[in-house]
């Protein structure tokens, strides 16, 4: 029993005063003054921080459903682009999972690919690119997302934006060309005699039109990127992942409840110079950025305030950047403004511990 | 002073790098290197000054009264950066005309007044020539690393010569401002890296002795 004798002392001696100097020290015998000293109460009793239920659920386990969960708009974009949609995807996922096992191995770390976060960080990028992309570009856009997104951050859990919407904003400013160069469903009839298409959010940028049938755009018959044309089948999967319980409501449906609210005073006001609340809840991102993006465990708030203040502050942002910013989608730019101030959110809005006095000023 | 001339050089080209070891001169190390000659261009200028004024500065160190040494030191950092610019304008127009404001910004590139307000006050001509020679070296050295790699991926050449063929597709972002913080955010990791190698290897060293 050598190493019971090692006792854990403060690094530094707690204030002998009774000036309020530590928060925490003030909450804890505020809540129980007489409380004993911990060194006597462990050889008995082991207290832990809550939460105290046991769980069956893991990180494998979480991921591998979100990719179930992406299973539907992996098949409408392979049904709506062609196999050049599942390639881009394998190749996606393999430079993530690569990338992930080559830094844990330099980092002399315990290889966890299999938990699968990589593949859904993979996934997630190759849905944001045009079926066109070069090969290149997406492993580039993969090396990128899990290396510096990801693991220079610390890893799964300690990266403060998205790895997948990190990949995809550095691949925007990388080749600013080859990310906006859409191709046609090949389910539509133009596909024959156009090369370059343009999604709906371009047509009405650049060309104010926005006269693409909603139900299209519902379906994902329209031009735009992998898996972000197919709102119906995100949905579904985000539909599923609300079912398990892996995601809160309030997330996917407060954002693009703001998105819809917000584009809708516009509409209302000018509805030839505005498109419909239904156009930009459709078009875009905003569907796979609602569903898969905001929802994100590791990069949104824990508190329900918190939550609030982020969705509606991105949906703010995302139809600001549509309507009146220099770029057709902002979807992207709007989660991940909001990503880097999810730890003031979440240290703004921390609730009261039950039985928390203010701490007095002075 | 007690220490070498050799160390006063020494010290600029590692221990003090300027922008990746003391993070000074931040301001020209992002802004202006997008392109190998603009970065070369803008250590030679800024070693040009801080050399020059920092000599000056050592010079008058005992005329000048502490409560007004800094307008004093300002006044002769602005006089040689304005010779530095002019002199680039009619001899280098080109790159004159690239590096822009970047050039008279010099006045408040914070190597230069910190040099000044660390070594130069406090030390003779000759302590003073080698601490702002190793410095300069060592920002013209970070600045041209940081110009090459921004330059071969941004443009795909090298000093303007072309490097890499057809098939290499430039990445914009190296030339833009969030490439610039890329790089030096790589490029401090990598120095802070194998100093730390180094110091283990001394650990490791100083143990087994």
């Amino acid at each position: 029993m050598e190493s019971l004798k090692f006792v854990r002392k403060p690094k530094r001696p707690l204030p002998q005063n009774n000036r309020i100097t530590d928060q925490r020290t003030l909450d804890a015998k505020e809540i129980n003054p007489n409380a004993e000293q911990p060194s006597q109460a462990a050889t008995r009793l082991i207290v832990s921080s809550s939460p105290h239920f046991l769980n069956t659920e893991s990180v494998p386990k979480i991921m591998h459903n979100v990719v179930t969960a992406l299973l539907p708009a992996t098949a409408a974009s392979v049904y709506f682009f062609g196999w050049r949609a599942l390639l881009l995807i394998i190749v996606c996922v393999v430079a993530c999972l690569a990338t992930e096992y080559a830094f844990q191995k330099i980092r002399k770390q315990p290889i966890k690919i299999h938990d699968g976060s990589a593949i859904i960080t993979g996934m997630l990028l190759a849905m944001t690119l045009p079926a066109g992309f070069p090969i290149f570009g997406a492993i580039l856009g993969s090396v990128f997302a899990i290396g510096v997104g990801k693991q220079l951050f610390g890893g799964l859990g300690y990266n403060i934006f998205n790895p997948a919407l990190l990949g995809r904003a550095f691949l925007m400013a990388t080749y600013p060309v080859l990310t906006t160069t859409w191709v046609w469903p090949r389910t539509m009839e133009k596909a024959i005699d156009a090369v370059t298409a343009a999604t709906p959010l371009v047509m009405a940028k650049f060309e104010g039109k926005f006269d693409v049938p909603i139900m299209d755009m519902f379906i994902g018959n329209t031009a735009g990127s992998l898996g972000e044309t197919s709102a119906i089948a995100i949905i579904l999967g985000g539909l599923y992942l609300r079912y398990k319980g892996y995601i809160n409501w309030k997330l996917p449906l407060g954002y693009l409840g703001t998105i819809a609210v917000f584009s809708a005073i516009f509409w209302y006001v000018n509805p030839a110079k505005y498109p419909s609340p239904l156009f930009h809840l459709f078009a875009g991102g905003a569907m796979l950025g609602a569903w898969f993006m905001v929802t994100d465990m590791v990069t949104s708030p824990v508190t329900s305030l918190g939550q609030w203040i982020f969705v509606i502050v991105a949906g703010i942002l995302a139809v600001v950047i549509r309507l009146f910013g220099g770029l057709p989608e902002g979807v992207m730019y709007s989660i991940l403004f909001m990503n880097a101030f999810v730890p003031l959110l979440n240290k703004h809005t921390r609730p009261k511990v039950f039985g928390e006095v203010k701490a007095q000023k002075g | 002073m007690a220490n070498s001339l050799g160390y006063e050089f020494k010290k600029g080209l590692w221990q003090e790098l300027p922008p990746f070891r003391l993070v000074l001169g931040l301001c020209p190390t992002l802004a202006v290197t997008n392109s190998a000659v603009n970065g070369l261009a803008m250590g030679l200028a800024t070693i040009f000054v801080l050399f020059t004024s920092n000599i000056l500065i050592s010079l008058v160190r005992k005329t000048i009264s502490a409560q007004v040494r800094i307008p004093a030191y300002v006044v002769i950092i602005a006089t040689l950066v304005t010779v530095a610019d002019l002199f680039l304008a009619a001899v280098f127009p080109d790159i004159s005309k690239s590096l822009g404001p970047y050039i008279p910004l010099i006045v408040v590139n914070c190597i230069i007044l910190g040099r000044a307000e660390a070594f130069a006050q406090k030390n003779s001509i000759l302590p003073t020539a080698a601490d702002t020679l190793g410095i300069g070296i060592g920002f013209i050295i970070s600045l041209t690393i940081m110009g090459t790699i921004r330059e071969v991926l941004g443009f795909g050449s090298i000093f303007g010569v072309k490097l890499l063929g057809e098939w290499f597709e430039p990445w914009i972002v190296m030339i833009l401002p969030a490439g610039a913080f890329l790089v030096f955010g790589g490029l401090v990791a990598l120095v802070n890296w194998i100093s730390s190698r180094k110091a283990e290897k001394a650990a490791s060293a100083a143990m087994s002795r």
